[in-house]
């Protein structure tokens, strides 16, 4: 394209991503303000009466609760027991479709399965499997144990879930990547004698480096947002809350828009932690490949 | 793939493949089993059912609650898709084709919205909705549904609107087509498919949420599946209505899957797009 810019057409550019740009500001932006703003009242709708300004005084509360410090815990176990694990199912599971011809259609189309079902749909199918009165799994492994009652137990089925449901997609993101590594690279340190398990190491997985930090980056975030699975099977019982749950009980339940407002900014923040330490941290990018 | 690769690779690939079909399949015949089994029979803790009855899908579907909530999911989803992709179009459009300032901006406020946490916003919108009356309405779902979509919707767009050959419209047009035929017979024939992946990408966002359907609606006017399964209630209110759920479930879950699988290769382009291109 000729490197000008024409005034027509910075015109019309802005035109047609302004639709876009307004419904991502309306819906996330000022409502991400307003949040701050509430998060600085005492605002609880069944006293709307007693609104006033009190400075920072929830998220005093919020940080001096042993609620928020042990969901915070609850979701970091749960997210990085899940990303470890569908980090090494996924590139299994990436490894294996990359190779298989035996049946290649039937592997791909049954991956996207758990990808296409309701998260509240899988969490309910695990539950009832789990369930000590309906489901199969402890006559299977011929235990007797109420797996949802306990909290680590509890952990663990949250855990299966959710590696469940989303280690197909972390699986594509990897199987992208590794369409990406020379096969040539990989035949010359064959003949070089490295093994299998060398090749990968050596070769694979350090070209596959940024493939494996975006895949990393998006299922990070995504699962310390975790909502549905915990509140389909434990309801936050057992000490399960994750900081998502305590964010919903506490607007909706509770209807205290104040000191909901103030977890509501603290969990934006993490994200934002989370996403500045993968950058900063690990040096993973987006932006090479895709804006040019 | 095997040419260089012996009898006991080739099996330890085979086998491989068999758990991976049997890993993703296992929770889904589970909850299909489950919800033919008759009431006597679903506490019988047997994985397949031994005999079958539809007895759940009649319960479900005289009720007034899951239609509803069916008709709900199907409307605000559609909605949704159609105005998401509609906006991300012109979007991704301008960010391929044209050049102004800003253009890395609007890339960059689709990937912080990507990462957005919805639980940050339900507080405000909660509030913000019941002002404006649009809580437990269908548009109360559409908005928010359109606007965490269109990350996904305006990336997969612009992945495969740069793969599009621009110039052959020029060229339809050098052979003496009107504007309209060169887009209607050489441009839009181009980039259907990746409109398609990107309907149903957002389409499947907007079926499985539960966050939002939970916080911001209260009735049958605008409760999606995904909240009504979650609120189910039964008879009795210590017992959960297994078999109901899991009917439920499945009706909800046979459509998206053969869309799914129907499309399998542009879903699994359209979920790569952009996200690691060399």
């Amino acid at each position: 394209m000729i490197d000008r810019r024409d005034p027509a057409e910075e015109r019309l550019g802005w035109l047609l991503c302004l639709p876009s740009v307004m419904a991502m500001l309306l819906v996330t932006g000022y409502p991400i303000l307003y949040a701050v703003w509430l998060s600085l009242f005492r605002y609880d709708l069944r006293f709307p009466d007693q609104r006033a300004f009190v400075g920072l005084a929830n998220y005093a509360s919020v940080l001096t609760s042993e609620l928020w410090w042990e969901s915070l815990f609850n979701t970091l176990i749960i997210t990085l027991g899940s990303v470890a694990l569908e980090l090494v199912l996924g590139m299994l599971l990436a490894l294996v479709m990359h190779r298989v011809l035996f049946l290649r259609r039937t592997v791909r189309a049954s991956v996207l399965v758990p990808y296409a079902i309701i998260t509240v749909v899988a969490a309910l199918a695990w539950k009832f499997a789990f369930d000590p009165v309906t489901g199969f799994v402890d006559p299977w492994f011929g235990v007797e144990r109420a797996w949802l009652a306990e909290r680590w137990s509890a952990f663990l089925v949250i855990i299966l879930t959710e590696v469940w449901k989303t280690t197909p997609f972390m699986a594509l993101l990897l199987l992208a990547g590794l369409t990406l590594v020379p096969q040539d690279l990989l035949d010359a340190a064959r003949v070089d004698g490295a093994n299998a398990v060398q090749r990968f190491f050596r070769v694979t997985l350090p070209l596959m480096k940024n493939a494996v930090l975006v895949a990393l980056l998006f299922r990070t975030l995504d699962a310390f947002r975790l909502f549905d699975t915990v509140f389909v099977q434990t309801r936050g019982a057992q000490g399960t809350e994750t900081v998502s749950i305590v964010g919903y009980h506490t607007l909706v339940t509770r209807l205290n828009l104040g000191l909901g407002a103030a977890v509501s900014v603290l969990i934006f923040a993490c994200v934002v932690a989370i996403a500045v330490l993968f950058v900063r941290g690990f040096g993973a990018s987006f932006t090479t490949e895709e804006h040019r | 793939m095997t040419l260089h690769g012996g009898l006991l690779e080739r099996l330890f690939w085979r086998a491989g493949t068999l758990l991976v079909v049997v890993y993703a399949l296992l929770p889904v015949a589970w909850i299909v089993s489950l919800s033919l089994k008759p009431a006597a029979a679903l506490n019988d803790r047997r994985f397949l059912p031994r005999t079958i009855s539809l007895e759940h899908y009649r319960a479900i579907f005289s009720d007034a609650q899951f239609p509803a909530a069916l008709w709900n999911s199907i409307g605000i989803a559609s909605i949704a898709t159609v105005l998401s992709v509609l906006l991300a179009m012109f979007a991704a459009y301008a960010i391929v084709r044209l050049r102004f300032r800003g253009r890395q901006l609007v890339l960059a406020a689709a990937l912080s919205i990507a990462m957005f946490p919805p639980v940050a916003v339900i507080g405000p919108l909660f509030e913000l909705w019941r002002t404006l009356g649009l809580y437990d309405t269908w548009p109360g779902l559409i908005l928010p549904y359109m606007t965490f979509t269109l990350p996904l919707a305006i990336w997969t767009l612009a992945a495969f609107f740069r793969e599009i050959p621009w110039d052959l419209d020029q060229a339809a047009r050098v052979d003496g087509a009107t504007p309209l035929q060169a887009f209607r017979y050489v441009i839009a024939p181009l980039a259907a498919p990746g409109v398609f992946t990107a309907a149903i990408l957002v389409f499947i966002f907007a079926w499985n949420d539960f966050l939002f359907a939970a916080a911001l609606t209260s009735t049958n006017a605008a409760r999606t599946v995904p909240a009504a399964i979650a609120f189910f209630t039964g008879s009795s209110r210590f017992e959960l209505p297994t078999g109901s759920i899991a009917a439920a479930s499945v009706v909800v879950t046979l459509p998206v899957t053969l869309l799914v699988l129907l499309f399998q290769r542009r879903i699994v382009a359209g979920l790569t797009a952009g996200a690691v291109k060399g």
